[in-house]
C-alpha cells in the first residue's frame, strides 16, 4: 500500500490552486481526497478541514491530518512538503522578478485581474464546505450565527469554533 | 526607522519571531498578527512594504500566510531568510493537525465526537464565508469585478468545471479585462 507517491502528486497539484486561499483548493481537495481516493469520507474531511480552522498558522494544515491518516508520520511530512514547497519556491522566485516589473504595464492589469478570480474560488470553496457541513437547519443556524458575529464585532474566530463544538455536543447527540 | 527592510536581523532572530507567529495565531487571521509583529513590534519592515508583499502574495498560488513569510523572510535576508520563516511559520500548525489525525483515526468515529464535529463544522462554515466577504470587500473594484466573482464561483460550484480550467480561463479573461489602457488613463 504504498500511497506515498500519489499523495504527493497530489497535493502538488492542489497546492498551484491555492490563489487567494487555502478555500479556494478546497472543491478540487474533496474532489481528490473523497471522490478520487477515498482516503477520507466527504464528512471526515469537512471534520478534519473545519477542526484545522482553529489551529494556529496556515488554515489548511488540515493536509498534515490527511498525510497521516493515509500514511503515518511519513505520509504526513511528505503530503505538507509537497503541499507547500512548490508554492514557497515560486513565491520566492516571482516575488524577486516582481519587484523588479515595477513598471511593466501589467503588473497591475494582473494583480487587478486575478483577485476577483481569487475571490470567485474562495467563494465556490465555501460553497462546497458548506454543502458537507450544513446538514441540517440546526447547522445552517450555527454558521449564520458565527457569519454575523464575525462581520459585526472583533471576536476571535476560535472562540466560536469552540463554542460549535459545545452546541454540537448537546445538539447533535442523538443524531448517531 | 530609516530604511523600509531592516538590514541586521538574523536568521534565527526570523525564525524565532515566524515560530511565535505560527503558534499563537489562532482563529486564522494570520495576516494582522504578522502585521502586529513584523511592522509593529519589530520594526523589521515598514508598512508600505508589508502591503507590497501582501499584494504579491495574494496574487500567486500559495497560502496568505506562507507567501507573506516567503517574502518578508527574503528581504530580510534572502533564501535563508525566506526558509526560516515559512518553517516557523508551518511548524507548530502542522505538528497540532498532526496529532488531530492521530486522534481522529481513534474517535473520529465515536458519536460524541462526530456530534461535536457537526458543530465545529456549521461554525468553521459561517466563518468561511465571513472571510470570503471580508476578502471581497478588500480586493473588489467596481461591478465588472463583482461579475468575475460571480462567474468563477458558478461556473465550479455549479457547473462542476476543474478549478485549474476555471482558474486558467477565467483569470486570463480577468487580466484582459483589467488590461493596461492607452497611456494617461491608467497613471496610478
Amino acid at each position: 500500500m504504498n500511497e506515498l507517491p500519489t499523495l504527493v502528486r497530489v497535493f502538488a497539484y492542489l497546492s498551484l490552486l491555492t490563489i487567494g486561499g487555502g478555500m479556494a483548493a478546497y472543491p478540487a481537495l474533496e474532489h481528490e481526497v473523497v471522490d478520487v481516493h477515498h482516503w477520507l469520507t466527504q464528512q471526515g474531511l469537512v471534520h478534519l478541514y473545519s477542526v484545522g480552522q482553529m489551529a494556529p498558522g496556515p488554515n489548511m494544515m488540515v493536509v498534515a491530518s490527511i498525510g497521516e491518516h493515509v500514511a503515518g508520520p511519513v505520509g504526513s511530512l511528505a503530503v505538507v512538503l509537497a503541499f507547500f514547497l512548490p508554492t514557497v519556491l515560486i513565491t520566492l522566485a516571482v516575488g524577486r522578478l516582481w519587484v523588479k516589473l515595477e513598471r511593466w504595464r501589467w503588473r497591475n492589469a494582473i494583480q487587478g485581474g486575478l483577485a476577483p478570480v481569487s475571490v470567485g474560488l474562495v467563494l465556490a470553496g465555501a460553497i462546497t464546505l458548506a454543502k458537507g457541513a450544513l446538514l441540517d437547519w440546526f447547522a445552517v443556524v450555527i454558521a449564520i450565527v458565527v457569519f454575523l458575529a464575525l462581520l459585526r464585532s472583533r471576536i476571535n474566530p476560535a472562540y466560536l469554533i469552540l463554542g460549535g463544538a459545545v452546541i454540537g455536543f448537546f445538539a447533535f447527540k442523538g443524531m448517531n | 526607522m530609516s530604511s523600509p527592510v531592516a538590514e541586521d536581523v538574523t536568521v534565527p532572530q526570523i525564525f524565532r519571531a515566524f515560530l511565535l507567529i505560527g503558534a499563537t495565531s489562532f482563529g486564522g487571521g494570520v495576516v494582522a498578527y504578522l502585521r502586529s509583529s513584523l511592522v509593529e513590534k519589530h520594526r523589521w519592515i515598514d508598512d508600505r512594504t508589508f502591503v507590497e508583499c501582501l499584494a504579491i502574495g495574494q496574487t500567486l498560488p500559495g497560502l496568505n500566510a506562507t507567501n507573506m513569510s516567503v517574502l518578508v523572510g527574503d528581504r530580510l535576508r534572502g533564501a535563508a531568510g525566506a526558509a526560516a520563516a515559512v518553517i516557523g511559520m508551518c511548524l507548530p500548525g502542522a505538528l497540532l493537525m498532526f496529532a488531530a489525525g492521530v486522534a481522529f483515526g481513534i474517535h473520529g468515529n465515536r458519536s460524541v465526537v462526530v456530534a461535536m464535529l457537526h458543530g465545529v463544522a456549521a461554525a468553521a462554515t459561517g466563518l468561511v464565508f465571513a472571510l470570503t466577504v471580508q476578502i471581497a470587500k478588500k480586493a473588489l473594484a467596481g461591478a465588472g469585478d463583482l461579475l468575475f466573482v460571480l462567474g468563477t464561483a458558478a461556473a465550479v460550484s455549479l457547473f462542476h468545471f476543474k478549478v485549474l480550467h476555471v482558474l486558467l480561463v477565467a483569470g486570463a479573461l480577468s487580466i484582459w479585462w483589467h488590461r493596461p489602457r492607452a497611456a494617461g488613463t491608467a497613471s496610478e
